[in-house]
């Protein structure tokens, strides 16, 4: 059934830090190794060693650069993966049934028996997550790795999506962000987690850590003066080094 | 939004199939064509035939298409499976009007509210496959109070210029067909003229900053790197985009294609001797099909996505 569950109580998604991301791709790279032998397998490579490698991704991870606000000039890291929307269109407008969202924790999934690969659920999610097997000719998304969050064989402190488990930086969370007493919940009030896109109305459960201040920004300096040399000049002890130095 | 010729022409040929046989389903409840079983084959077979074609095109962009029996059963929340349970609804008033036209010599009684209905529901599936569309948030240009309108009146301008041309080959043209083929063409351009001048003017809602969120936090968001060297599914997909030079040229020759040159076509049609006559009718509907493609061919190429906000494309 592609008509909506009633909002159940727990809402299983992910807390991302844009702060202490460090763009190392290892969610992406875990998250296709994890997903091409689970659930939703194969993800197929099309051209795997070769150009024009068309390959399907749950995850992928976006660099931005931003210029002049509360956190600086810095280079965000960015990953992105299905956010497991309170009110998915793109389980609405699936013609199969393929397309569902779960009423006991809200994850968005697809029964690849039933799809029929005509994209439409792929034009409704304004996040682009959903990418087409074309080997397959089914449609594929993040899963939240029900395959591995549910597994009773993986030790208990396993059993997290595997782009949390591999994350080196401890920027990914995984929790139940229906219970405001849960850690992401908390963790999203204490950051002030917050939505993407929330112009669109789809209500993601998924929520993102905004960069923290940097040092930088709060001493009043850009990257820009620091690469044209007229940085602030430190004094005492740093500034005898710096006159030594500067012979 | 990649436009996807499969889908163009099932767009285009189903709409004035389903507009062709609102005109003939509401024609034959006054009376006012002739029950002749040549010309009632004819056109029952060109009106479910361009459907029909449509319908099996529209199978072929599915990566599945063996499994398009499940695609019936999502009516409750689905605009793509109203479109098929009305299409496949349509059907039955259509063949049982098929029936008393082509068999039985009877367009009369219960085959008049036969062909009443399948007007009907005509009308109802242009809608549904117009609601596709306009129900998908991601996509501004679909999104919006036009697209409804300009697929009902296309669909069934370009069915009341197939029965013009029809009924000139038949020798059965009445004038009330011209004018209402001259009418809903006008309807037509001035419906896309105002879908452009909307699409045009409108502002986005969503920007690279809103998509990322960190606009609230930074006056300037760019791209420094994308996720991948190579093109993905949903940048191909999603990301194609026409220049604005070219979705210019093509608004025009939409313009005197779809719109110009069938209006003056269908008004010779009108006063001139049978000969000419059919010439210009048979012309216009060769004109109004290739207009009517571009048309949907801008539809889809100057659609963008929302998603393509994280690409900076």
């Amino acid at each position: 059934m592609t008509t909506l569950p009633e909002p159940g109580r727990k809402k299983l998604g992910l807390v991302i830090d844009l702060d202490t991301c460090v763009g190392c791709h290892a969610c992406a790279t875990n998250c296709k190794e994890w997903n091409t032998s689970g659930h939703s397998a194969p993800l197929t490579d099309v051209n795997a060693y070769q150009a024009e490698q068309r390959g399907v991704w749950f995850n992928r991870v976006f660099s931005y650069e931003v210029k002049g606000g509360s956190c600086g000039d810095r280079t965000v890291h960015f990953p992105k993966n299905c956010l497991h929307c309170e009110t998915p269109a793109c389980v609405t407008v699936c013609p199969t049934g393929a397309s569902y969202k779960r009423a006991e924790d809200g994850i968005v999934l697809i029964d690849h028996d039933k799809c029929i690969g005509c994209k439409l659920c792929s034009w409704a999610c304004p996040y682009g997550a959903r990418e087409l097997d074309e080997d397959q000719g089914v449609m594929k998304k993040c899963t939240l790795c029900i395959d591995k969050i549910y597994n009773q064989n993986l030790p208990e402190a396993d059993r997290v999506p595997a782009c949390v488990s591999t994350c080196p930086s401890k920027a990914r969370h995984f929790g139940d962000l229906g219970d405001p007493a849960s850690d992401v919940s908390k963790l999203v009030a204490a950051r002030g987690g917050f939505d993407l896109m929330p112009e669109q109305g789809y209500a993601p459960v998924s929520k993102y850590l905004p960069p923290r201040p940097g040092k930088k920004a709060a001493a009043g300096t850009s990257l820009t003066s620091l690469a044209q040399g007229n940085a602030s000049k430190p004094g005492g002890f740093l500034a005898f080094v710096d006159r030594i130095l500067s012979r | 939004m990649h436009p996807a010729y499969s889908v163009i022409f099932f767009t285009t040929a189903s709409g004035a199939g389903f507009g062709l046989l609102a005109w003939l389903g509401l024609f034959n409840a006054f009376g006012m064509l002739p029950t002749t079983a040549g010309f009632g084959f004819a056109a029952m077979a060109l009106s479910l035939g361009l459907i029909g074609g449509g319908l099996l095109s529209s199978t072929l962009h599915l990566g599945r298409p063996e499994r398009f029996l499940k695609a019936f059963s999502q009516w409750r929340s689905s605009w793509l499976s109203r479109e098929g349970v009305a299409a496949m609804a349509t059907m039955v008033p259509a063949g049982l009007l098929g029936i008393g036209w082509v068999f039985l010599g009877r367009t009369d009684g219960v085959f008049a509210v036969m062909g009443l209905i399948a007007a009907a529901l005509a009308v109802l599936t242009i809608y549904t496959t117009a609601m596709i569309y306009r129900s998908l948030p991601p996509i501004r240009q679909w999104h919006n109070d036009l697209v409804v309108p300009g697929y009902l009146v296309l669909g069934l301008a370009t069915g009341a210029v197939l029965l013009v041309a029809l009924s000139a080959v038949f020798g059965v043209f009445k004038p009330s067909f011209g004018w209402l083929a001259a009418l809903l063409t006008v309807a037509a351009f001035l419906t896309k003229s105002a879908y452009w001048t909307r699409i045009d003017t409108g502002k986005p809602a969503s920007t690279i900053a809103t998509a990322t969120g960190l606009g609230a936090f930074a006056r300037e968001v760019r791209m420094f790197e994308a996720p991948h060297t190579e093109e993905n599914f949903v940048m191909r997909e999603m990301g194609y985009h026409v220049a604005r030079g070219h979705a210019e040229k093509l608004r025009g020759i939409a313009r005197i294609l779809l719109f110009a040159v069938p209006l003056v076509l269908v008004l010779i049609t009108l006063f001139a001797p049978p000969v000419p006559a059919l010439f210009a009718a048979l012309a216009a509907v060769l004109s109004a099909g290739v207009g009517v493609v571009v048309e949907r061919w801008l539809f889809f190429a100057e659609a963008t996505h929302n998603s393509m906000l994280f690409y900076q494309r």
